[in-house]
């Protein structure tokens, strides 16, 4: 292999660097906001949250310049030895960690405290960056995909261990990456809908609609009917001349046992969505002797497992887990407010977004986050500072910071003709975005309360850092991709 | 590779936005679209209110209501809320003067003075608004934007004893906050007394109640209906094992005295009755008078605040001889025929000295006559017996037998701040004496003199020990608190590990201690006392002290009387206790002892002690 010199300070993406200091910036103006009190401590009071979010700004700074001084083929050379020496040290921290706040994630160097779960995701990215770039790897090979879930699942379930659900999911964000990468769009569909069903049959597993009709089930199972109906009238070819009528007699039966249950007689809805399902999986089967075609078969297979899945969560969660466990499912889901009140705690979130309007209160004159309604506002609740003090100007701004982010960062993955900087840079975005998906999600009341915090803007040392890493990283990879020949 | 990447990477751009666009049409939702959070958030939605429970009320033995609560009315004031108004009609409606408000007002926004300030949180202006001015206000209060009427309750007194017992509460301090974090600033905590020792029982659970205000403060009703409210719940009431009338009684009996009377229930050891005095009365500290009245407490020279009967060590004199007979017989250093003589005291050193009495004396007698020498000669057999192998081992052997019989540690009465007292081990006079001591170098404490210390609650508990004839309930105020059950530690006797027996050879010398001995002034013609005379020696005059129980084959009471400064036991300390044992018994004082109260009544025993400023 041989090299261009090339100078790496003319290569670096500037634009990207800029939307990072903005961000940073920003966040730290927030987190003053967050943590201001009426005539108290000053911008740079170093005992302030906002003065030490200034020590960990300017440390991400050096960081930042490190790790463009180091050479590009580092990071591909040594990244099993980061990722097994964070494992390690991951490890380590679920023997040595003392308990904050119930969760065992924290190592104490003296005044810090560092999350080594934070430092993951970059050790992660590389690991599997550089597993799938290795010489005639094929993901669709059985073997080869269980090897990059092995590289995915080993930190997920080390941090599971320290108790911190929150940042564990966000490794998830790699099945987008793996989706790029050739992964059957199956899979996410299926843990889309595994996701989908665990949420509403628990959700609204208590919650009866026309007194007799679990809702539900009965949701999930229209959902089944439809996706079902979909796949039957998507049939280009043309196979099928009946599925017009299929798909008229079916929303015919629903909507009639729907006035039936409204007006004449209140029955279980499930009964009719169910032999729905069965009459539709019966037609499927008809068509495969028609026609002998893989197509069909597949379609049945999903209603079944479908149904087989939503049973057994039903089961799962009723008969097998134990009662502290449902609960605290049933919190993040929103179900029931727990004392200190989760779905309190979302409706102050909520309402401090509210408040702010178009143009917001102006900064440092919110009400909502200066009394303290909303909890831990300087960190995962950072968003309703912006909300309540910027408006849905704010807002938008922030929103869009980051979508121009995500979508730069991906721009920049597909320029590279290296397999290994795409892959890294997609893991970069995939990342990003999980987090910012869950913390809006969150703070708005769309997605369940699951604390990690918003990249960038949120107050922490750790979260800062590791976001610095993993994007500097990608940045200087990104600057020599016209170096090797 | 025949891959669709390209599509693959569209769709992914796709999902994103798509996300990205969902949010921002919430965002829009929520703060443009929707106005619900801005009326609910305007001007800070929320009015987090405080519910205070109403606290635990007390009762006596006989269920009369000795402590409840009354209202009253603290005003509050947010400081960002308050715009001009007409101070002057504000000063005049709660009766102070524009200067007062002013230091008021400066005092609460000083962080030195009030750590916890914030402009944005409801802050103390004014506690415990008097009951006309609370009328007047709650009229004019619109009119004083910023200021909120806090209703709480204050503690109300129906007798003007027992202060010492059931202590008081005031304003949480520091500290207290710091230590629970139940407690805000403006609360009300137990400081001493079963206030304070069942704090937690009395004070409840506070609610909360979540009100919606509009942009001007005015209140539009409850947050969700009321869904996030917490009602508070009130504290447990508690049944006091003190009967107030005797209470009252021995306060009187004790007034210009100073000193303690406590009367125990042996065969269960309630506490009948607990005088310190001087007493005072608890109503003085309740309420805005509570700081003045407070200091002056403090100021006086004769400690009121303290309770002398757990926080008070004295050494016993005579009346811990029956505790060591105990120990001889128990260890058979002496039989109940045991006679040693006595001529004038001890011979050895020619101290202590002895009164006036027949030589020799057996056990018996040498407790009803309270003979000194006796107790040394048994202490000095103790010491030097060979089967316990060293002199340590045989102190610390007596030692063993006195904290078995209460002595030494806490009894573990439910007050704050009971104190042990000192019974002094081998390794105590090896330090003191370099380890070259024996028995005559301690002999003292064979009369309750040199390094011993005894609360009067200990005392008294002796003389319980002796009534039950060998076991005694660790003694406890709080008879019954509503729906919980007592602490076990009451409801488990503690025995001395000494027998049966030998307590009657005890039982017999104290009846004949009254019967014809050094206390006759206490033998009542229809009930049967024992008792034990002491006189505790100390830098001042000396101690009157007197232990009895009550009627002797079927004890319903046991008493300990100590009148500081009032000399010899049989002449004061004694004829209290018959006075205190008549009434507990009898329920009345009979006409022959008038004569007796109203002399004790007017006697005033009060050292001169310099008047500290």
């Amino acid at each position: 292999m041989s090299y261009r010199k090339i100078n790496i300070w003319d290569n670096l993406d500037w634009w990207t660097i800029a939307l990072y200091l903005t961000m940073v910036v920003a966040g730290w103006f927030s987190i003053y906001a967050a943590s201001y009190d009426y005539d108290r401590t000053g911008m740079l009071d170093w005992s302030g949250r906002s003065g030490k979010q200034m020590v960990w700004i300017l440390t991400s700074l050096a960081l930042g310049f490190l790790i463009v001084m180091i050479e590009s083929d580092w990071y591909e050379i040594f990244a099993f030895w980061i990722y097994f020496l964070i494992m390690a040290l991951l490890l380590l921290t679920v023997f040595v960690a003392t308990d904050i706040k119930g969760s065992r994630s924290w190592l104490v160097f003296g005044p810090v405290s560092l999350q080594p779960a934070e430092f993951a995701k970059f050790a992660t990215a590389l690991a599997m960056a550089k597993a799938m770039s290795a010489y005639r790897f094929n993901l669709l090979e059985w073997r080869n995909f269980a090897r990059i879930l092995g590289i995915i699942f080993l930190p997920m379930m080390l941090i599971l261990l320290q108790k911190e659900t929150g940042s564990a999911l966000v490794f998830l964000a790699f099945f987008l990456v793996l989706y790029r990468e050739g992964m059957s769009g199956f899979i996410i569909f299926s843990g889309f809908c595994a996701v989908l069903y665990f949420v509403l049959s628990v959700r609204f597993g208590h919650v009866f609609w026309m007194n007799e009709t679990p809702l539900g089930e009965y949701l999930i199972l229209l959902f089944i009917i439809a996706v079902t109906l979909f796949l039957l009238y998507n049939d280009k070819k043309g196979r099928s001349r009946h599925s017009k009528y299929v798909l008229a007699g079916a929303l015919g039966v629903l909507i009639i046992s729907l006035i039936i249950a409204g007006y004449v007689h209140t029955y279980k809805l499930t009964w009719i969505a169910l032999a729905l399902i069965a009459a539709l999986a019966v037609y499927a089967f008809f068509l495969f002797i028609k026609y002998l075609s893989k197509r069909y078969i597949v379609i049945m297979l999903f209603s079944f497992c479908s149904l087989g899945f939503l049973y057994s969560v039903d089961y799962v969660f009723n008969e097998i887990l134990e009662p502290h466990q449902k609960i605290r499912i049933e919190v993040a889901l929103g179900v029931i407010d727990d004392p200190g009140g989760a779905g309190y705690n979302v409706n102050q979130s909520k309402i401090a977004i509210g408040s702010g309007g178009l143009l917001g209160k102006g900064y440092l004159n919110g009400t909502q986050t200066k009394l303290k309604y909303v909890p831990e506002q300087d960190t995962d609740f950072i968003f309703c500072t912006i909300g309540e003090e910027k408006g849905f100007i704010g807002s938008f701004v922030v929103l869009a910071l980051f979508f121009t982010l995500i979508i730069r960062i991906i721009f920049l993955a597909e320029r590279q003709r290296s397999v290994f900087y795409r892959i890294y840079g997609y893991s970069v975005a995939a990342i990003i975005f999980f987090h910012l998906f869950i913390n809006i999600g969150m703070v708005t009341g769309i997605t369940p309360v699951i604390g990690i915090p918003l990249p960038l803007f949120s107050y922490g040392g750790s979260s800062l850092w590791s976001f610095t890493i993993l994007l500097f990283i990608f940045l200087r990879l990104d600057a020599s991709r016209n170096a090797r020949l | 590779m025949n891959l669709d990447f390209d599509k693959r990477r569209r769709l992914i751009i796709l999902f994103i936005t798509l996300i990205v666009l969902i949010y921002i049409i919430r965002l829009f939702n929520l703060q443009v679209l929707n106005s619900d959070y801005k009326t609910w958030a305007d001007s800070n939605a929320f009015l987090k209110k405080t519910l205070f429970p109403s606290r635990g009320v007390l009762y006596d033995r006989n269920d009369k209501l000795l402590v409840y609560n009354q209202p009253a009315h603290d005003i509050m004031v947010v400081m960002r809320e308050t715009t001009s108004f007409d101070t002057l009609a504000f000063c005049k409606a709660i009766n102070i003067t524009p200067a007062d408000f002013k230091k008021r007002i400066s005092e609460i926004k000083n962080k030195f003075l009030n750590p916890g300030y914030s402009s944005y949180t409801p802050q103390t202006f004014m506690s415990q608004l008097e009951n006309k001015e609370y009328g007047v206000l709650q009229e004019s209060i619109y009119k004083f934007p910023g200021f909120y009427i806090q209703n709480r309750t204050v503690r109300k007194y129906n007798y003007r004893n027992a202060a010492h017992l059931l202590g008081y509460i005031a304003e949480a301090d520091k500290q207290d906050i710091a230590n629970d974090n139940y407690y805000a600033r403006g609360d009300y905590i137990g400081k001493t007394g079963i206030e304070k020792s069942y704090e937690s029982c009395l004070r409840g659970e506070k609610g909360v109640e979540i009100l919606l205000r509009d942009a001007h403060g005015r209140i539009k009703g409850k947050y969700e209906d009321g869904l996030s409210d917490v009602a508070p719940v009130s504290g447990k009431d508690l049944t006091l094992s003190i009967d107030i009338d005797l209470q009252a009684y021995g306060e009187e009996l004790m007034k210009n005295k100073l000193g303690s009377i406590i009367m125990i229930q042996p065969k269960t050891g309630e506490i009948l009755c607990m005088v310190s005095s001087p007493a005072y009365d608890p109503s003085i500290l309740v309420g805005r008078q509570f700081g003045s009245n407070f200091l002056e407490l403090t100021k006086n020279p004769y400690m009121p605040l303290i309770n002398r009967a757990i926080n008070g060590a004295y050494p016993p004199g005579s009346t811990f001889k029956p505790a060591h007979s105990l120990i001889f017989l128990q260890e058979n250093i002496i039989s109940e025929n045991t006679a040693y003589s006595c001529i004038g005291g001890f011979p050895i050193g020619g101290h202590p000295a002895c009164h006036a009495h027949a030589s020799p004396l057996s056990l018996t007698s040498a407790i009803a006559n309270s003979c000194n020498a006796y107790f040394c000669w048994g202490l000095k057999a103790l010491l030097e017996n060979r089967k316990y192998g060293s002199r340590d081992a045989a102190m610390d052997k007596w030692r063993d037998y006195m904290v078995a019989q209460g002595f030494g540690y806490p009894l573990g009465v439910d007050l704050p701040g009971e104190k042990r007292g000192l019974i002094p081990n081998s390794q105590f006079y090896r330090k003191i004496y370099n380890d070259r001591w024996n028995a005559l170098t301690i002999i003292s404490i064979a009369i309750g003199q040199g390094e011993i210390l005894l609360s009067p609650l200990q005392i008294c508990n002796l003389a319980a020990t002796i009534a039950n004839r060998g076991y005694y309930y660790p003694p406890h105020i709080v008879k019954e608190i509503k729906d919980v059950a007592l602490d076990g530690l009451y409801l488990h006797p503690r025995k001395t590990g000494i027998e049966t027996e030998h307590y009657e050879s005890i039982v017999k010398g104290m009846r004949s201690a009254v019967t014809g001995g050094t206390c006759r002034g206490v033998n009542i013609s229809d009930i049967e006392v024992c008792g034990k005379t002491g006189t505790s020696e100390n830098k001042g005059k000396d101690h009157s002290i007197f232990m009895a129980f009550a009627p002797k084959d079927d004890p319903q009471v046991a008493i300990a009387v100590l009148v500081e400064n009032a000399g010899y036991g049989a002449t004061y300390a004694g004829p209290i206790a018959r006075l205190m044992i008549l009434k507990a018994i009898k329920g009345e004082i009979p006409e022959s002892d008038l004569g007796l109260e109203q002399r004790i009544k007017n006697t005033v025993i009060l050292p001169n002690v310099v008047q500290k400023n």
